[in-house]
């Protein structure tokens, strides 16, 4: 009787809890344990915030602790000052340009010269 | 570093004695050495004296969990002996018992990456500031054994009522050489096994390892809620299996002689009118 | 035609493994495989030890790498079950005597003379468990329902994912009854935080303990109910899809009412 009573004024069940500690606790072991991926991440956040500000990237800081409810990201950033307005984000595409992006400028050069030419500049 | 002197027992005012470094062993994994030094230390903590966990293993780290101390680690053995941290930051407090210390094993190297002089080196550190340094020892008798047992003069060595830990138990004894004293807990028991004939009894067992017997811890759920929760069974007052590790605590402080109870199969009379236990 | 070599690890020593090959073993060697059993520990045997071979071991692998014996002499062959064998662990310490390249060749080699080849890795993640993996096409991980058994289990779930390896899961030394009170995490639970796919699930069993100090694997005991969910595995293992016993589920009222079994 006293279980049960227990049971809804006590602690919860152990396994709850260590379901829980477990959660945590291999968030934080696998965030030690796999650097490169820390560091894209530090290298993309930083990319982010330089948008918005300067910053002393050689003193920048990402951290991850585990605390006792949770695994929280510190990232010590030191600013040293704001654009006057954020940079546009980087294009989405990653791959290389085709050759035929190079050519607009001479192209529309030559449009200039050639009035009522239909060529319309390469994108 | 300030915290640690301001908790540090009493007997600090005197010239400290030389602290004792104890290694935990046993050669087979999973029978229970972690759990051991985890609760043997919480249980010499509580008696006041000084003491500091060491988790030997690199790359599986353990005994941080087990005492429930693992949102608490902020840097490892390896760091330290690498100059990157110093002790005292490396060392996590406990609030249950203010006079114990775990320095937790790095996650992320191997063991060939500790150098065996430098971490002898550093339980001799140790060994000047606190009474007790206990080594968690990882499975197996490769390098991470090597580094282990360096520096530790004393050992006990884990062992559960099974052939195969009885026999990595007894290949361990041989590597430890004839310089420690040695000594042995005999884990899991369950009597009930050993009175059908069905589980090796302590007397089987040291009968084989011949070692002075530290204590008998009987097998039991209440352990596995504890890792559950992290809390040491050594500090539940409630618990059988927490009186079995603060008899261990005695009996290597010294305030207890003698030799160990075994536990023995309750007969049907004790069972049917709650006799002994 | 080549075996399936299916590497046994856990991380954390012992979580009862080394039963688990043995037993897995002697189940598929019933079943009609041929089976080679290979213990990949170094300096601490205990495959031998569990099968009750351990007086009859005249060559180890180091041996066969070094070329002093043939692989087939080394083999020793199991008296009770025509199909299975073992190759023993070496007894030295030296864990450069054998090389993850050679390993892999050994099984490679086993591979040609049997339908499976079980690895029983040693504990850790260090030069034993990379020999241990070198060789294998597969992995199962086995764990008990308990923190720290679970936590090293992630870390070689990691180790063999980074190798490509498939892996499925093994929870050992269940107690349904803990389960049940909330004093055990559940298998739900475990695959849960793993995120691995279930093989079986094998409940504690104080036989077990028995089967191992007499050197004979339980499944060989007819009317033992592991014999049963072993076999369910090697099922498993062969393709079926088998589906799991259940220890009984936590009515809210069974709570209360039932009986802790």
């Amino acid at each position: 009787m006293f279980e049960f009573i227990q049971r809804f004024f006590g602690k919860p069940a152990s396994s709850a809890t260590a379901k829980e500690r477990l959660r945590l606790v291999l968030l934080s072991d696998h965030l030690s344990l796999a650097p490169d991926v820390v560091e894209s991440l530090k290298h993309d956040l930083l990319e982010v915030i330089s948008r918005y500000c300067e910053v002393d990237v050689a003193n920048c800081d990402v951290t991850f602790e585990q605390r006792e409810k949770q695994v929280a990201m510190l990232a010590n950033i030191p600013i040293l000052s704001m654009r006057s307005r954020p940079a546009p984000p980087p294009p989405p595409a990653r791959e290389p340009d085709p050759p035929q992006a190079a050519a607009p400028r001479p192209r529309r050069k030559r449009r200039k010269n050639l009035a009522g030419s239909t060529t319309a500049p390469a994108t | 570093m300030h915290e640690l002197m301001q908790e540090a027992p009493a007997t600090s005012a005197v010239p400290r004695k030389r602290g004792r470094a104890i290694v935990v062993t046993s050669g087979k994994g999973e029978v229970g050495n972690t759990t051991t030094t985890a609760n043997t230390g919480a249980a010499l903590g509580a008696t006041g004296a000084s003491v500091v966990l060491v988790d030997a293993d690199v790359g599986l780290r353990n005994l941080d969990i087990v005492l429930g101390l693992e949102a608490r680690v902020r840097h490892h053995v390896l760091d330290v002996l690498e100059g990157h941290v110093t002790l005292d930051d490396a060392l996590v407090t406990d609030k249950r018992v203010p006079t114990m210390r775990l320095l937790a094993a790095a996650q992320t190297r191997e063991k060939d990456d500790v150098d065996t002089a430098a971490f002898r080196d550093l339980i001799s550190a140790l060994r000047d500031r606190f009474d007790y340094v206990l080594i968690d020892c990882p499975a197996g008798i490769e390098k991470g054994f090597a580094n282990a047992i360096a520096g530790a003069d004393e050992a006990i060595i884990v062992c559960t009522p099974e052939v195969a830990a009885v026999r990595d138990a007894d290949r361990v004894v041989g590597l430890l050489g004839d310089g420690r004293s040695v000594q042995l807990i005999v884990n899991r028991l369950r009597p009930e096994l050993v009175r059908r004939g069905k589980m090796l009894s302590v007397e089987d067992v040291n009968g084989i390892l011949r070692l002075p017997l530290l204590g008998v811890i009987e097998d039991a759920p209440d352990v596995i809620v504890s890792t559950n929760r992290g809390e040491p069974v050594a500090l539940d007052p409630a618990s059988p299996v927490g009186e079995s590790y603060r008899q261990i605590a005695q009996r290597i402080t010294g305030t207890l002689t003698g030799v160990p109870e075994i536990p023995r199969a309750r007969s049907f009379f004790e069972k049917l009118f709650g006799g002994r236990k | 035609m080549s075996a399936r070599r299916i590497v046994l690890t856990s991380g954390k020593g012992g979580v009862g493994k080394t039963t688990t090959t043995a037993n897995l073993g002697a189940v598929l060697a019933k079943r009609g495989h041929r089976v080679v059993l290979v213990d990949a520990d170094i300096g601490l045997r205990n495959l031998d030890l569990v099968l009750g071979v351990e007086k009859r071991i005249v060559f180890d692998i180091v041996e066969v790498v070094e070329g002093r014996c043939q692989l087939r002499q080394a083999l020793i062959k199991d008296k009770r079950l025509e199909n299975l064998s073992i190759l023993p662990a070496a007894q030295t310490r030296d864990k450069t005597a054998i090389t993850e390249m050679q390993f892999a060749d050994v099984v490679r080699q086993l591979g040609e003379i049997c339908d499976y080849v079980l690895i029983d890795c040693p504990a850790g993640i260090e030069h034993g468990f990379r020999n241990a993996i070198a060789g294998a096409s597969e992995a199962i991980v086995v764990t008990t329902p308990e923190v720290s058994a679970i936590r090293d289990a992630s870390r070689v779930i990691g180790k063999l994912q980074e190798r490509g390896l498939p892996l499925r899961l093994i929870v050992n030394r269940l107690r349904p009854e803990m389960v049940r009170s909330g004093d055990m995490l559940s298998v739900d639970d475990v695959t849960d935080i793993l995120s691995a796919e279930l093989l079986g699930i094998i409940p504690d069993d104080e036989e077990v303990i028995d089967s191992t100090n007499k050197g004979e694997p339980i499944v060989l005991q007819p009317d033992s109910r592991l014999a049963a969910i072993y076999d369910k595995i090697a099922r498993r293992l062969e393709g079926e899809l088998v589906p799991f016993t259940t220890f009984g589920s936590p009515g809210f009222f069974a709570r209360f009412f039932g009986k802790a079994s």
